[in-house]
């Protein structure tokens, strides 16, 4: 006779809760955490005291040069803290025995998924609160404040670049037996997202003389490149900075082209979360 | 309780388990023996659903594959190698375990005092011996008080007293309601804490008997655990391969192969040597 006990449900965001409160706390305790936010926070405060006041680079007022060394900061700094930090998690569970001990409780394998992720953008979210924080008091207390507005619409946007990146780094964390393999496959993709996706695609164009749909194309899936066209565009820069690529996102995109960045952004991060989740239920998981 | 039908487990190309079937009633307590890599683990961690498989595993009715979270809410484990967050204390860790079981925090302090980890609340797991460690993942896998226990070479990592300690609980923790299920190669064990013995070889049943049976149907050679002081240690093993015994060094002392009517002539030859015996047991 078979004999039901308890109906636990498939999905309960009790043990969700209970993961990433856990996941939180580990990464308040965790010394790479630490070097990346003061890091970030260090080279925030310093873009800020290094920029020339009141000078823009193009376009409005609203993109001046301390919006845009945050923008290449972040572009730079953020996916790497986000994809090895991601990397290394669950591989690291696993690596040091920790994923058995949560998988012989009663929590199913998305739940912990989940709960990593949402402990690690909690975690991720004060950092890049943290940085730009540090940035917007630093610049109001050498007089030259930078807009409020532009500060939280590019932590808001950074914040995605984060989640995306953290996405792509869990899908490699499950799919690697070991955190050290997992942080180098993430260190490999952030080379590749961040000096193929900027230098390989100039000298593509140059030698390949591709056409300027491909190449915007080839750009804006990129979600670092993504994300710098929504940065320029959101904070009312001109696209003339982004070379052809950026004429030609306006000439046939118009003020969507940010639409279009964040849902690419958007996309990354549900196909990767979800690409992990599946890899991740099926899988033996020691 | 438990119900396994053709169970099959493969890595890769390699099969770790090969068509096992077979059912453990409530109140029974049986182990799981055989040598390294025979698959008792594999069987172990597949109940709990950590592996993909082929065949079925019912525990109390629920299938593990369709009703993992159920299944897994009736069962406590003891890993082989027990690994918990070093930075966590012994408590946070059970409060840890305790929310993921949906229990109150209560029973924390109950578990902790059963496994003599009372005192211990405070202190970060990885300041904990390796003993107290074991301690912590038995009490682990008795919060909530689950009524199928699955414990892996539970005492593989103790010494002498401590394992007489864990088989001492382990024995109280025997119920009409419960199902103790122990993976282990130590004959004397075995016959201390289970009601039937399935000997696995290979990922297969090779043979299903009871505990005093074990030895006789296995032809099982028999070892004699010396502890001897660490400084002696070194020229013990010398002296004791020159007198022709097969010996070897492990944990605290020597372990050496002897013939069941003559395990005394080792502590002779020792004791004729002027070597302190601290300590001995039978191991087969």
């Amino acid at each position: 006779m078979k004999t039901r006990t308890n109906n636990l449900s498939i999905f309960s965001l009790n043990q969700v809760r209970t993961i990433s409160k856990k996941v939180i706390r580990e990464a308040r305790r965790d010394r790479w955490f630490w070097l990346y936010c003061i890091g970030f926070m260090a080279l925030a405060v310093a873009i800020t005291i290094a920029a020339v006041p009141n000078q823009t680079l193009t376009g409005s007022k609203g993109f001046g040069r301390t919006a845009a060394s945050l923008v290449v900061l972040v572009q730079l700094v953020v996916p790497l803290m986000t994809l090895t930090l991601g990397a290394r998690y669950i591989s690291g569970e696993r690596d040091s025995g920790t994923l058995v001990f949560l998988l012989c409780h009663p929590v199913s394998r998305l739940e912990v998924l989940f709960g990593t992720f949402l402990g690690l953008a909690g975690s991720l979210f004060a950092a890049v609160v943290a940085g730009f924080g540090a940035a917007g008091l630093f610049s109001a207390l050498r007089d030259t404040p930078i807009e409020v507005g532009v500060l939280l619409k590019l932590a808001g946007l950074s914040w995605l670049l984060a989640l995306t990146t953290l996405a792509l780094g869990m899908c490699i964390s499950v799919v690697t037996r070991r955190a050290s393999t997992a942080l180098g496959i993430a260190l490999f993709v952030w080379m590749a997202l961040v000096f193929l996706g900027d230098l390989g695609i100039m000298g593509s164009t140059v030698a390949t003389r591709l056409p300027v749909e491909l190449l915007f194309l080839t750009a804006v899936i990129n979600p670092i490149e993504a994300f710098r066209l929504a940065s320029v565009v959101v904070l009312d820069g001109s696209l003339d900075v982004l070379g052809p690529a950026g004429i030609y996102a306006v000439n046939s995109f118009g003020s969507t082209v940010a639409f279009l960045a964040i849902g690419v952004l958007i996309g990354w991060m549900i196909f990767s979360s979800l690409a992990a989740g599946l890899i991740f239920r099926r899988g033996d998981q020691i | 309780m438990i119900q396994i039908e053709g169970l099959t487990k493969k890595f890769k190309k390699n099969v770790v388990l090969n068509n096992i079937s077979f059912s453990i009633d409530a109140g029974e307590a049986v182990a799981l023996w055989g040598t390294n890599g025979a698959g008792k683990t594999t069987i172990i961690r597949c109940i709990l659903g950590l592996l993909n498989y082929e065949g079925s595993i019912e525990l109390n009715g629920l299938d593990i594959q369709r009703y993992p979270k159920d299944a897994r809410s009736i069962v406590g484990y003891v890993p082989q190698e027990v690994t918990f967050y070093g930075d966590l204390t012994v408590a946070e860790t059970l409060n840890l375990s305790a929310q993921l079981r949906h229990i109150s925090q209560d029973q924390v302090s109950q578990t902790l005092d059963l496994v003599s980890l009372g005192n211990q609340k405070g202190k970060k797991v990885r300041e904990l011996s390796g003993g107290m460690q074991q301690r912590l993942g038995m009490a682990v896998a008795l919060l909530g008080n689950p009524p199928i226990l699955l414990l892996d070479e539970p005492t593989s990592s103790l010494d002498v007293d401590s394992r007489r300690q864990m088989v001492s609980l382990l024995d109280s923790l025997r119920g009409p309601d419960r199902v103790l299920v122990i993976t282990s190669h130590r004959v004397e064990e075995v016959g201390m804490l289970v009601d039937r013995v399935l000997a696995l070889e290979d990922g297969q049943i090779i043979d299903e008997c009871s505990p005093a049976d074990l030895s006789s149907r296995q032809n099982l050679p028999s070892w004699l655990h010396v502890v001897l002081r660490p400084d002696e240690i070194t020229e013990a093993l010398q002296t004791l391969i020159l007198e022709g015994f097969e010996a070897q060094l492990n944990g605290y002392g020597l372990l050496v192969n002897v013939d069941k009517d003559d395990k005394a002539s080792v502590l002779n030859h020792l004791q004729k040597a002027s070597f302190e015996i601290m300590d001995f047991e039978v191991w087969r």
